[in-house]
């Protein structure tokens, strides 16, 4: 493999329902300060059905060029074609860096293609840089500049490692989604697009889908929200929630809860944050009666604000609080919410 | 039908994590479980036996203590268990791992394989993905049900706001979610059963198909360039304040911050 015909930052553009997801934006703001190190350009691969309208929100963006794979066996996402599609526009494009976030689709998606096409995939990242591996000079070991440095939270968020995959390329990461920042949206600006489809033949690897069903939920995902207002086993029972839903509507935030509440049947799956749930980072986390087990840190902590409320002073949630009250949450949550309801009143 | 599940010993971080006085993970201190993704995997499995009288092994890769793990299985009611062990193997990436496991199971009969959609150490969820790829067979991951019918197998895909009844042909591999099952406990006749089993043991010369130059660390795209224990941010300001106070002291916080 010649690593230096290997050139340029590709992002994977993921879309549903020809809708893209915020975290291909993501990408492609991170991208550019990799390829500002890099000096070169970001490249958004675009892969659907009937999808190339898409590609100047993707410049709108910040992205450079937009590679679209255009082929009706595309439409829904499935492993297989979607990997062929990426595997064959490695292939034929040569990135350096390749990225994809890290959703139920790019975590199924990225190792598929980086076995492939035999590279190395770095899972969840939650910081990228660009520079020297190994990071100090090792006597008798080649020092690589401009290297991909991948940072990810391993063991539950126990500790952190940084990968780097020097010998390989494209050096492909899995991001998580809502930890890069995206660029401001610079409308009216098109794209600079170039379709390519490798073809599409379906083998035993192509399966079929039989029914496509949709949450019935109408609920904002936790991971989007920017105002989390989340629960725990010292909220009692599942009725005190109410208390923690006026809150959060109060504030235009969504409530979701501890693994204990899950457990307990309070609330569902889908709003569990933690190692065994979802990895949030909203602009603000209440954590309300959570005593916060490391594995619920692990799923928050990279919040901008977080606001304790527990009655016990030892709770570790303390130790990652930005403002911790010890007190009583049925008294101070209601109180609360009373007036911030006023509060917001006299604004309007 | 032959179902093979890859099941993998972890430390418990569950029954919480033990650290050293310097403030790192003691690993020794802690607890190995059957990673809950995999245990998940293999209850699956056995229902398959239960229902279509599926034949289930297990198998891993790690040190040679990872046999409990596999014995722990065959108490649950798991027919064979392979433990792919081998010093070369040693410090694999999830390439190289899958690179192994696909190697051993070139070796084995399935209609299905079965692994757990991530280990709780490592959280990539790419070793399945992989290991179907280099076996060129169909891959579901996420799986939150599923159910054979004749060659296929069809299988409730999880995404983050739907899910997809997906049908693929057998032999496929499938990632399973601890949310897919409850799994049973090991039985007293199953406990006998694996105290009794003989666990097959393979080393590299037992991998199928599998160069050198894709196993073990040296056979790692991916390489530490640094690893530390997570600095968790800090505590910032604890109060107690009766809860008039402490809604003004909120209030104050949320202005302060530009949230309100």
């Amino acid at each position: 493999m010649n690593l230096e015909e290997y050139k340029g930052v590709f992002v994977f553009a993921q879309q549903v329902d020809n809708c893209i997801n915020s975290i291909a934006f993501e990408l492609i703001g991170k991208g550019k300060d990799l390829a500002g190190d890099l000096n070169t350009e970001v490249t958004a691969v675009l892969v659907g059905s009937d999808v190339k309208g898409l590609a100047d929100e993707l410049a709108e963006y910040g992205a450079d060029k937009v590679i679209v794979v255009d082929d009706p066996e595309l439409k829904e996402y499935r492993t297989e074609p979607y990997a062929h599609a990426l595997a064959k526009v490695i292939e034929k494009y040569k990135p350096e860096i390749f990225l994809v976030g890290a959703t139920a689709i790019g975590r199924d998606l990225g190792p598929r293609v980086s076995a492939r096409i035999h590279t190395g995939l770095t899972a969840d990242c939650t910081q990228l840089d660009i520079g020297d591996f190994p990071i100090n000079p090792v006597p008798g070991k080649e020092q690589k500049h401009n290297q991909l440095l991948m940072t990810r939270p391993a063991f539950g968020g126990n500790t952190i490692a940084t990968i780097a995959c020097p010998d390989f390329r494209p050096q492909m990461a899995t991001v998580r989604p809502g930890v890069m920042q995206k660029r401001e949206k610079q409308a009216g600006v098109k794209a600079n697009v170039e379709e390519y489809n490798p073809g599409f033949t379906p083998d035993n690897k192509y399966v079929e889908i039989l029914e496509v069903v949709k949450a019935i939920s109408d609920t904002v995902d936790i991971m989007d929200a920017k105002i989390l207002v989340s629960g725990g086993r010292g909220m009692g029972n599942a009725e005190n929630f109410k208390m923690l839903e006026e809150l959060a509507e109060v504030l235009g935030g969504t409530v979701s809860c501890s693994r204990a509440v899950v457990d307990a049947g309070w609330k569902p799956k889908d709003l569990q944050v933690g190692q065994t749930g979802k990895t949030v980072r909203p602009n603000v986390y209440f954590a309300v009666g959570i005593s916060g087990a490391i594995q619920h840190l692990a799923g928050m902590e990279e919040s901008d604000i977080i606001i304790a409320i527990n009655k016990d002073d030892t709770a570790p949630i303390f130790d990652v609080a930005d403002f911790g009250l010890v007190g009583d949450l049925n008294k101070i949550v209601p109180a609360l919410t009373e007036k911030l309801r006023a509060e917001m009143a006299n604004k309007n | 039908m032959k179902v093979v599940v890859c099941i993998k010993q972890v430390p418990d971080t569950k029954g919480g994590v033990k650290f050293n006085p310097d403030g790192t993970l003691d690993r020794a201190a802690m607890m190995t479980i059957m990673n809950p993704d995999d245990k998940a995997g293999l209850e699956a499995a056995l229902r398959l036996k239960d229902q279509y009288g599926a034949e289930v092994t297990v198998l891993t890769m790690g040190l040679p203590k990872a046999e409990d793990v596999l014995r722990e299985a065959i108490a649950m009611g798991a027919d064979k268990g392979v433990l792919v062990t081998d010093r070369v193997l040693g410090g694999a990436d999830t390439w190289a791992t899958s690179q192994t496991l696909a190697g051993a199971l070139r070796n084995m009969e399935f209609d299905l394989i079965i692994t757990g959609r991530q280990a709780i150490d490592g959280d990539t969820a790419q070793v399945g993905p992989q290991i179907s790829e280099h076996l060129d067979i169909p891959v579901i991951s996420y799986a939150q049900n599923l159910k054979i019918e004749g060659d296929y197998v069809i299988v409730e895909r999880q995404f983050d706001d739907r899910y997809h009844v997906l049908k693929a042909k057998m032999p496929c591999l499938i990632t399973a979610l601890a949310e897919l099952n409850e799994p049973r406990y090991m039985t007293p006749g199953g406990i006998f059963d694996a105290c009794k089993a003989v666990i097959t043991k393979w080393g590299r010369a037992d991998l199928k198909d599998v160069e050198d130059s894709n196993l073990g660390l040296k056979g790692s795209p991916t390489q530490i360039a640094k690893a530390s224990d997570k600095v968790r941010k800090g505590a910032g300001e604890k109060v107690t304040l009766d809860p008039a106070e402490a809604v003004d002291y909120i209030m104050g916080k949320l202005k302060e911050k530009h949230v309100i």
